[in-house]
């Protein structure tokens, strides 16, 4: 069987995250840009004495298509990678994937990965 | 008068021409970049609409209602100069100077562009196209033009006998004993401008969600760019206002640089106090505020005057663009808060940090009331004016785009193009 794990996290951190992924065997992944909020709420910005409040804060989606028992590994080498610390690090979760294929050869499951 | 020309001071005002010239699109980066994505090319079309519809009346009637025969003190002879037909080099408003007419047509056109195109600035977003081009043609016949008379062609609000400053103070051989200073238009260009502009907003009414929705400026290295490029041109439309490539067009420079850079000083500090950072939009817009004040007075002032002047210009701009959201109207890129605040403190500083006759200078207060009365007149006689023109063309041909058109974007709706490609958000399926 095979897992998504998808993460949201702070578009500074995604270099590194990338390379860690590599070094944990990762062959592939899919890299989107996205925007939201969680517990730290936006910001504000001031034009000419005018202040906005900005709610969705840019970040970045990642999504690896892993192997059922590689999923708890992976996810927290994507922790381990993308924590600052800071409010608004953001989340990873995993959900269970019924199949998948590989479009170039038709393989399906695991060996698609 | 034989012409004899002066192929130094002819250089340096075709030089200027081309400076102030480069002003308008200058303008329309300052004005795209403060303007949401979906409404950008509008924006700058307003600004170009201005070149076209402008240099083309300018050449047909615009020189001679400024410049030409003057008819009650209020404007120049529309016929006199028809077409420029009739001007000859020894007619040249710059003959003095040995700049022959047709640099000086040329050189002046570029005020009467610029100051049009200014105004856009106050209906982002909403305005018709085709309604702009029509005020343009005919807030520039009917307001440039006279009030430029009135104050550089010899009208009311000048320096000749018969003017106001004649009436108050008396004159000699023709001349007014003290003159109103306007140097290269703090009223003709800025306080009418600005004032037309709060007409025009009070007219077309709020941009939708304004004040409730986000309208942040889309691409702020844009207004930067333009604010540079404004900068660039205003040597032409200060030093150049001179008339000659001389010790005035000096002075007038480093005026206008050092006023700036004062201009600067005192938005970014305003803001700072009040909001908690300096912001480029904020330094952009300083430069500008501080080019609008030291306008009238750039021959005027001293360089450490033309400092203290832009500090004051930059502060009072920089709390006056707050204005339109406790006074509830939508002049929605700060055309009043920058051109007409600016305006008036560059025109009425003038009688007091004038070296010759300013009231800090030992002058008294002559020159201040002749400041106030030219500024005052400006403003009256430029809102008066524009919202009747304003009103004409919003109950004949409309001024402002359906609802749905602005909500959707004004670039799409009216100039059948977008900005920007952005991914996913359009895909072409044929291509002709």
């Amino acid at each position: 069987m095979t897992k998504l794990i998808t993460a949201v996290i702070q578009p500074h951190r995604l270099d590194d995250v990338k390379s860690a992924l590599e070094a944990a065997g990762v062959r592939g992944l899919t890299v989107s840009e996205s925007s939201g909020y969680g517990r730290q709420r936006g910001h504000t910005e001031v034009y000419r004495g005018a202040e906005y409040t900005v709610d969705l804060v840019p970040k970045v989606k990642i999504d690896v298509l892993v192997a059922d028992e590689d999923a708890p590994g992976i996810t927290e080498v994507i922790i381990q990678a993308a924590q600052t610390g800071k409010i608004g690090d953001g989340k990873v979760w995993t959900t269970p994937v019924e199949d998948v294929a590989r479009v170039r050869t038709g393989e399906h499951g695991d060996d698609a990965l | 008068m034989e012409f004899q020309l002066d192929t130094g001071n002819t250089a340096w005002l075709l030089t200027s021409a081309a400076l102030v010239l480069l002003m308008t699109p200058g303008l329309a980066f300052f004005y795209g970049g403060m303007v949401r994505v979906k409404s950008v090319l509008n924006m700058m079309m307003m600004s170009f609409g201005a070149i076209a519809v402008v240099a083309v009346i300018w050449v047909l009637w615009g020189y001679s209602m400024t410049f030409g025969a003057d008819v009650g003190g209020i404007v120049g002879n529309p016929t006199d100069f028809f077409g420029l037909s009739g001007l000859t080099d020894d007619l040249s408003l710059l003959a003095g100077s040995g700049v022959p007419a047709y640099v000086a047509v040329g050189f002046q056109a570029t005020f009467a562009i610029i100051t049009v195109a200014l105004i856009s600035g106050a209906i982002a977003d909403r305005t018709k196209f085709g309604a702009w081009l029509l005020f343009a043609g005919v807030w520039v016949t009917l307001v440039y033009f006279p009030l430029a008379h009135m104050v550089w062609g010899g009208g009311i609000l000048g320096g000749g006998e018969n003017s106001i400053a004649a009436w108050l103070y008396g004159s000699t051989d023709g001349l007014a004993d003290l003159a109103p200073i306007d140097f290269a238009g703090g009223t003709v260009v800025h306080i009418n401008a600005g004032v037309a502009g709060l007409a025009l907003a009070l007219i077309l009414g709020k941009r939708k969600g304004f004040g409730k929705e986000p309208m942040r400026p889309h691409n702020l290295p844009f207004v930067m760019l333009g604010a540079a490029l404004l900068w660039f041109g205003w040597f032409g439309f200060n030093a150049g206002s001179a008339g000659a490539a001389n010790d005035v067009a000096g002075l007038a420079w480093v005026n206008t640089t050092v006023a700036t850079a004062g201009a600067i000083i005192g938005w970014l500090v305003t803001e700072k106090i009040r909001d908690g950072h300096a912001t480029s939009l904020g330094a952009a817009s300083g430069v500008v505020a501080g080019l609008v004040a030291i306008t009238p007075a750039a021959a005027a002032l001293s360089p450490v005057g033309a400092i203290l002047l832009g500090l004051v210009a930059g502060v009072l701009c920089a709390l006056a663009v707050g204005l339109k959201y406790k006074l509830g109207y939508d002049d929605s890129l700060d055309v009043v808060g920058v051109h007409l605040v600016g305006g008036l403190v560059g025109t009425i500083g003038i009688g007091f940090l004038g070296t010759e006759t300013g009231l800090f200078y030992g002058g008294g207060i002559d020159q201040l009331v002749l400041q106030v009365i030219i500024a005052l007149f400006a403003v009256v006689f430029s809102f008066v004016l524009t919202f009747i023109i304003g009103t004409v063309i919003k109950r004949t041909s409309g001024f402002r785009v359906s609802e749905e058109q602005e909500v959707g974007g004004i670039d799409l709706a009216v100039h059948g193009e977008t900005a920007y490609e952005t991914i996913g958000a359009r895909v072409v399926t044929e291509v002709k």
